[in-house]
């Protein structure tokens, strides 16, 4: 038995290290948030811009439809190698924000957030926050990455309750073929051979 | 273990690849199928906005997989980039039994007779190896009606004047009109255009033991649930096994035709599924794993008499890659236009394919398929908000009130645009990747020009209030994409071509290429098609002039 407990724990050690070999990466669900990649602040600031770029009104917004999330589960998948752009780009956002207007910004008022997202968009922004990285791009990502969290299947993790699909009055879920429910009006019939 | 010497080895399990084993099992000989993808059913489809062949931010359904399988793209300032197959710049095609037809759209054209023959047409295009096919339409049209019937092809084309004749009429009917068939019909019409119902390999009726489309509008970048739309996977594939001659390997990645003394095919060596190397032995070998991959193989394979690979011998493998220059234009209308019917794509005006003022050649134009949200957000089309609450309200107000008119305009391959092995990367298995560089032909700027205006005027007329135009495509970079052809040009001279009129390399007699890239000119039109066409073709002389094992001259 002691033998066979002993191997059992050399099992766990190794599968432990296997996975953190193999693992996504070292941010991915090792920090104190209930983020996978983020911490609180870059979640915080991301869903911010997030609900600048689908803001809330009628229907809700980037930030309730969960594209923070999506994205985030996505860094620790398919986008992996976004993880930097990531990390150093929301820094920069908050940085930027600061410099212009005391805060981050997250804590900008509406006006000031779409002030500040434009001059990202256009790289009007201090050369010496954005040396490493254009802020345009940086931005075009995000919002790349939040119309597909958005507007894309909820399975990823974004579009909850596949809100953007009822805002946009197509069936969800999908519907499995039209003609179960509408058959067509006209028999078809094949041609002879 | 040596494997079991076998007739013929095909490589590529696509739509070319898929016809041949076929017809070659059927005439007794004995077959091995090499598939690098896998083999999946219906019951394996997901209807994943992010994550199909067509839209693949998030990867690929029917790979290849990303990891393992890079290319590089160099772009003609010489920008190189290692690039994953879910990128744009990958050229990638599905990497599975069916190849791209299991994903496709399916639309099923034939192409024009002066498409085989543009150099006769429009004369010599400077910067271009334009040049006319070595076969005529008239050789194909019998292969065409036969791919017609036997994988299956609904619509009705008779509408179109500008079509080459055809003996015999598609087997199917076309799918009822959905509404933007409607809606672009009578403006059409009033225009003076010829509309008609595209032709495409799906089933509008039971037929071949399937069922019918039950449209659902998730077509092109999925696999079919119902199984109704009609590739080499769900026909001929197994019909070529059922015959007990032909033998399927999935996802089995080959690494080099081994030629002998002679410079003949002897083999073909792959990595089978456990990524074990083997060496299967045959007596001729057809390459049919489309424009990149069958020009990578052939330069991946060596051998004393040529150096270069096989093929290569006057540096023709891989030139002139061609795909399509897309090109349209989105239309907002006041009306509702969605109605959720299945597939889409139904009408298609062939009125541009030829005679256009400035340019040569153009292409058909004709209603897309399924735009999902996603793909409409992102567009950004110019005159569109790009983000914030304008940009909601534009999503709302037309996404069920749009139209997208688009077409494939035939490219001028250009010498320069090719295929290449990288010198340093490879892949998962060892073996030098596909560099892909070189630029496009100014024509394919004028031509999709002109035929996004003619998209234009066709929404307006139809009652578009605002058009999202196309921006203008870039020269920079070689074609490819899906309908990649080209690099193994098929001519009469071996010093112009790679392959003969019969598929067959010019400098070894023992081996094939039968898939898009033999295509001198890949028309106006989606190609697959052609490329079936070509494949019974081709099959149908391999058969004639096959004088069993070991027995050739």
């Amino acid at each position: 038995m002691q033998a066979s407990r002993l191997n059992r724990r050399a099992f766990l050690r190794a599968a432990i290290a296997a996975a953190a070999a193999a693992g996504t990466s070292v941010a991915c669900n090792r920090n104190q948030t209930p983020w996978r990649f983020f911490t609180l602040n870059e979640a915080r600031a991301l869903a911010a811009i997030a609900d600048q770029i689908i803001p809330p009104d009628q229907d809700p917004g980037a930030a309730w439809a969960g594209v923070v999330n999506y994205i985030d589960h996505q860094l620790c998948g398919p986008f992996q190698n976004l993880q930097k752009t990531y990390r150093e780009g929301l820094a920069a956002v908050d940085q930027t924000s600061r410099s212009l207007h005391g805060n981050p910004f997250a804590d900008l008022d509406s006006q000031k957030q779409i002030s500040l997202l434009l001059a990202l968009e256009q790289g009007h922004v201090p050369a010496t926050i954005w040396q490493q990285r254009s802020s345009g791009e940086f931005f075009r990502l995000v919002l790349d990455h939040t119309m597909q969290g958005y507007y894309g299947d909820p399975r990823h993790g974004g579009n909850r309750e596949g809100v953007s699909w009822k805002m946009l009055a197509i069936p969800y879920p999908p519907i499995r073929g039209r003609v179960r429910f509408n058959p067509p009006k006209r028999e078809l019939t094949s041609r002879s051979r | 273990m040596a494997l079991k010497h076998v007739n013929a080895i095909v490589v590529g399990a696509g739509a070319g690849g898929g016809i041949v084993a076929n017809e070659l099992a059927q005439a007794g000989l004995s077959v091995v199928l090499l598939e690098r993808g896998k083999w999946y059913t219906p019951f394996d489809d997901r209807k994943d906005d992010l994550r199909n062949q067509r839209t693949c931010v998030l990867g690929n359904s029917f790979g290849p997989d990303e990891e393992r399988n890079p290319r590089v793209y160099a772009d003609s300032r010489g920008r190189e980039q290692v690039v994953q197959s879910n990128h744009w710049a990958y050229s990638n095609n599905a990497a599975c039994v069916g190849g791209g037809t299991l994903s496709y759209g399916a639309m099923a054209w034939r192409f024009m007779e002066k498409d085989f023959r543009l150099r006769s047409t429009y004369g010599t295009v400077e910067g271009s190896t334009l040049e006319d096919w070595p076969i005529s339409y008239s050789d194909l049209e019998p292969y065409y009606q036969k791919a017609e019937w036997e994988i299956g092809v609904s619509g009705d084309d008779s509408n179109n004047i500008f079509r080459a004749p055809r003996r015999r009429q598609l087997p199917m009917p076309p799918l009822p009109h959905p509404r933007e068939h409607q809606i672009l019909k009578p403006a059409a019409e009033r225009l003076g255009l010829h509309p008609f119902d595209i032709p495409m390999l799906r089933n509008s009726v039971p037929y071949n033991g399937r069922g019918a489309c039950m449209r659902c509008r998730w077509c092109v970048g999925f696999a079919c649930e119902v199984n109704a739309k009609c590739g080499t996977q769900n026909t001929v594939i197994p019909k070529a096994i059922s015959t007990g001659n032909c033998d399927l390997r999935t996802e089995c990645i080959a690494k080099e035709i081994l030629t002998d003394d002679r410079g003949r095919a002897r083999a073909v060596a792959y990595f089978d599924s456990s990524n074990r190397l083997q060496e299967q032995s045959a007596d001729l070998v057809v390459v049919s794993c489309a424009a990149v991959e069958s020009a990578r193989l052939l330069l991946n394979s060596p051998s004393r008499l040529f150096p270069n690979g096989l093929g290569n011998r006057h540096d023709w493998v891989g030139r002139n890659l061609q795909g399509h220059a897309y090109t349209g234009a989105v239309g907002l209308f006041e009306q509702e236009t969605y109605d959720d019917l299945g597939p889409g794509a139904s009408i298609a005006i062939c009125d541009f394919n030829h005679n256009n003022p400035g340019f040569v050649a153009g292409g058909l134009l004709a209603n897309e398929f399924i735009r999902l949200p996603y793909q409409l957000a992102s567009r950004g089309g110019q005159g569109t908000p790009r983000w914030g609450a304008a940009h909601k309200d534009f999503m709302r107000r037309y996404y069920r009130r749009s139209i997208s008119v688009m077409g494939p305009m035939q490219e001028m391959p250009v010498f320069e645009a090719r295929v290449q092995l990288d010198p340093k990367v490879k892949d998962y298995w060892g073996i030098p990747v596909a560099r892909l560089s070189g630029h496009r032909h100014q024509n394919d700027l004028l031509g999709t020009n002109f035929m996004a205006a003619k998209a234009e005027s066709w929404l307006r007329e139809a009652g578009a209030t605002t058009i999202l135009r196309s921006g203008p495509i870039s020269l920079d970079g070689p074609s490819g994409g899906q309908h990649q052809a080209g690099t193994c040009r098929m001519g009469n001279d071996p010093q112009t071509s790679v392959v003969d009129k019969h598929c067959r390399l010019h400098d070894a007699d023992n081996v094939y290429v039968i898939d898009g890239s033999v295509h001198v000119t890949n028309g106006g039109f989606n190609p697959v098609l052609t490329i079936m066409a070509i494949a019974y073709y081709a099959s149908e002389n391999l058969v004639k002039t096959w004088k069993g094992t070991h027995g050739r001259a």
